[in-house]
């Protein structure tokens, strides 16, 4: 079993991001991480993908993608050869006889401090899934609160786009 | 000119050569169907009984002419009813066209009466389809739904209207007819490698499907079998885009596939396999698929290439630019050793074979091969009755064989052999189950009104024949509610609906009865007794391989 990136372009229409996941959900494609956002042009939606399987499962995924109207580009995105992250906040309880060793825990570890109250903080971190996973596990010796990632976004390296693959 | 948007989804429909739609009136669709009125002259409505009954003729119609089905109901059950007829021509690539009414935008999402989100529903069952908000994008969605119902692998596409964009207007401007995507073949050097591999097989055999039909690539195909002397399998979808007496043709592949063609398949060094997508009920146990062969898979849809069964050459493109392209560099072959082995199978088919008199199935279906002419289209229901017409029907000309295959559609039969007949102007039959037939009888009331000439041939044998054909071989016996133990008169229910019919209890009265069918006006329904412990052979039992092939059950 490997781990893909998929970058998918789509219309930017009402109810499209249903018809993707609809398509993965029935044809049980085994999705690990989806995200979506706006892109450079108000016509597009960028979906970005973290697919598990082999080899033959990717290629039913693509082909599948590719038969859906709104879908404009798909693009299989490298670890080596494209830009990958995530970012994550995360609000860790404010306990007086440890909060040093936190915030030091957390800045070592490029955290940025977001909010901070007499209670709580919110700290900041972007990075690979892997580096977000290892923060978090840092700061479960602490007290967490609670955590929101915002899932994987990735662009290739260099000056090609998801707009020059052919469909 | 100024339109409402009703008066622009029918004036797109008649710019798009659409003259016959079936349908359902109803409260939200009401526009719609003023429109219709309105319109008459220039497109034919046909009110059946049911939405389903609509969809299937509507399918029926597209698979028997290769044009667009129109389907038209309104919302809420309307569309629900349509569900089961978009997901049977979903599975068997027919180009479609639904469209259906629903509540004013403002109400949407509020629950109100009679609104469903058709949209969300037909998501899994439809190439794709459309929400349209305003009037503006109207014609272009209707337009746009015959391209993409066409293009590449067909099949159906769904628009779904609200009540306020149907009423309001909008400047309507007559466009040319719109065409399918244009079509391409392989890369060249993807076809060169495919050439090679095909130059070198000793033992080759073509196993087409329905892409075949719907490609229109039979000549190429042919004349590919006759350069590399190969033999020729297909799907149930695939039956009919070939005479059924081809020399080269061995006959339907598969659960209940002909014998020599099953096995000449699984001994084969490779198979070209064209507009197919393996489906469970051809490969059985997947891993034990024509272990022997390498293959070479043409299909327009690329997801099904190396989707169940993988290929060693794939090629996603039209198979008939394809196969033109192909034949140049594939060099003249004789395999007579290849030959030999599979007249040998043949021959072993023939000792299996079904040769008693009577009333067997065989024996109806040989006994309606005598009446059926070129291009008579002949639709089937789902179950036993289907899989002996599959096996014995004569073929002759193209698109003959309208069969629910791939959703497996009980009901499918009798909408769409109405949709066959008023599509082709020809007389269609219909060979059914009583099973079947009790699940779609209500349409005899249209091909009453319409006078359609539908020969409708009930196989009568009291039970589900091939769930209880199932129950028999893998349920020790248990014969769990597929015995019918119903006191339908199916003549006298002909009668009712004012068609007319006669029971037949032998070859001799079925000749007579058939003899009376075919030149007769309307529909006319012969209730044909057949015994009910009949079953359909060979089989391969389910994810079963070559070697478990049943050809005979006890003595």
């Amino acid at each position: 079993m490997n781990k893909y990136t998929v970058a998918v372009l789509v219309k930017n229409h009402f109810g499209v991001l249903n018809r993707v996941t609809s398509m993965f959900r029935r044809r049980q494609f085994n999705i690990s991480a989806l995200t979506v956002s706006e892109t450079e042009s108000n016509e597009y939606s960028r979906i970005t993908v973290i697919f598990v399987g082999d080899e033959m499962n990717k290629q039913q995924l693509i082909n599948q993608l590719y038969k859906l109207p709104d879908v404009c580009f798909i693009k299989e995105l490298s670890d080596d050869e494209s830009v990958i992250g995530e970012l994550v906040l995360i609000k860790m309880e404010i306990q007086p006889e440890c909060f040093d060793a936190m915030k030091k825990d957390a800045l070592s570890h490029d955290g940025k401090i977001m909010d901070f109250t007499d209670k709580a903080v919110i700290f900041q971190k972007t990075g690979t899934s892997d580096q977000i996973d290892d923060f978090i596990n840092l700061m479960r010796q602490y007290s967490i609160l609670e955590i929101c990632r915002t899932g994987i976004v990735a662009l290739e390296k260099g000056d090609d786009t998801i707009r020059k693959s052919i469909l | 000119m100024l339109l409402s948007g009703a008066d622009i989804i029918i004036k797109t429909l008649i710019e798009q050569g659409t003259d016959l739609v079936f349908g359902y009136p109803g409260g939200q669709i009401l526009d719609v169907y003023d429109s219709l009125y309105k319109y008459s002259k220039e497109i034919k409505h046909v009110l059946t009984a049911h939405e389903q009954g609509a969809a299937h003729a509507a399918d029926g119609y597209a698979r028997a002419t290769g044009k667009v089905g129109v389907v038209i109901a309104t919302s809420g059950p309307g569309a629900t009813n349509l569900v089961t007829g978009i997901a049977t021509a979903h599975l068997d690539s027919v180009p479609l066209v639904a469209i259906t009414g629903n509540v004013s935008t403002s109400q949407i999402g509020s629950d109100s009466f009679q609104e469903i989100d058709i949209t969300g529903i037909t998501l899994p069952i439809t190439k794709h389809n459309y929400f349209v908000a305003s009037v503006e994008e109207l014609a272009d969605t209707v337009r746009e739904a015959f391209r993409l119902a066409m293009s590449g692998r067909p099949g159906p596409v769904l628009i779904d209207v609200p009540k306020d964009v149907q009423v309001a207007m909008c400047e309507y401007e007559v466009k040319p007819r719109i065409l399918p995507e244009e079509k391409f073949a392989a890369k060249d050097i993807r076809i060169q490698e495919a050439a090679e591999c095909i130059n070198k097989a000793q033992r080759p055999f073509i196993f087409f499907g329905g892409g075949i039909v719907s490609g229109d690539a039979c000549d190429e195909m042919l004349e590919l079998a006759e350069k590399i002397d190969a033999p020729l399998g297909s799907t149930m979808m695939g039956l009919s885009a070939l005479p059924s007496h081809h020399p080269r043709f061995l006959g339907m592949q598969g659960m209940h596939g002909d014998y020599a063609s099953t096995t000449a398949m699984n001994n084969a060094d490779l198979i070209i396999a064209l507009g197919v997508r393996f489906n469970d009920r051809v490969t059985g146990d997947k891993l034990k698929f024509a272990e022997k062969a390498n293959i070479v898979h043409i299909d327009i849809d690329g997801s099904e290439l190396n989707k169940t069964i993988y290929a060693h050459h794939t090629l996603r493109a039209d198979v008939k630019m394809t196969l033109q392209k192909l034949l140049p560099l594939i060099n003249e072959a004789k395999h007579p050793e290849w030959n030999e082995e599979i007249a040998s199978y043949k021959k072993a088919g023939c000792e299996h074979a079904d040769n008693r008199g009577g009333m067997t199935p065989k024996n109806v279906i040989l006994t309606l091969n005598k009446y059926i002419g070129d291009n008579t289209p002949v639709a089937t229901d789902v179950g036993q009755h289907q899989v002996w017409s599959a096996q014995y029907l004569k073929f002759t000309g193209k698109r003959q064989f309208i069969s629910s295959g791939g959703l497996g559609t009980m009901g499918f039969g009798l909408g769409a052999a109405m949709g066959a007949s008023m599509g082709t102007g020809k007389r269609t039959v219909l060979i059914t189950g009583d099973g079947s037939f009790g699940m779609s009888l209500n349409e005899l009331a249209t091909l009453v009104t319409y006078n359609v000439p539908v020969v409708i041939l009930i196989m009568n044998n009291g039970v589900l024949g091939m769930v209880r054909q199932w129950q028999t071989l893998f349920f020790n016996r248990h014969y769990s509610n597929t015995e019918l133990c119903r006191k339908t008169d199916f003549v006298a229910l002909a009668k009712a609906f004012g068609a007319t019919g006669e029971k037949v209890n032998s070859t001799a009265e079925l000749e007579d009865a058939l003899n009376n069918a075919f030149y007769h006006e309307g529909p006319y329904v012969i209730d044909c007794t057949i015994d009910k412990d009949e079953l359909v052979l060979p089989m391969l039992p389910p994810q079963g391989s070559v070697d478990d092939l049943i050809t005979k059950v006890g003595n």
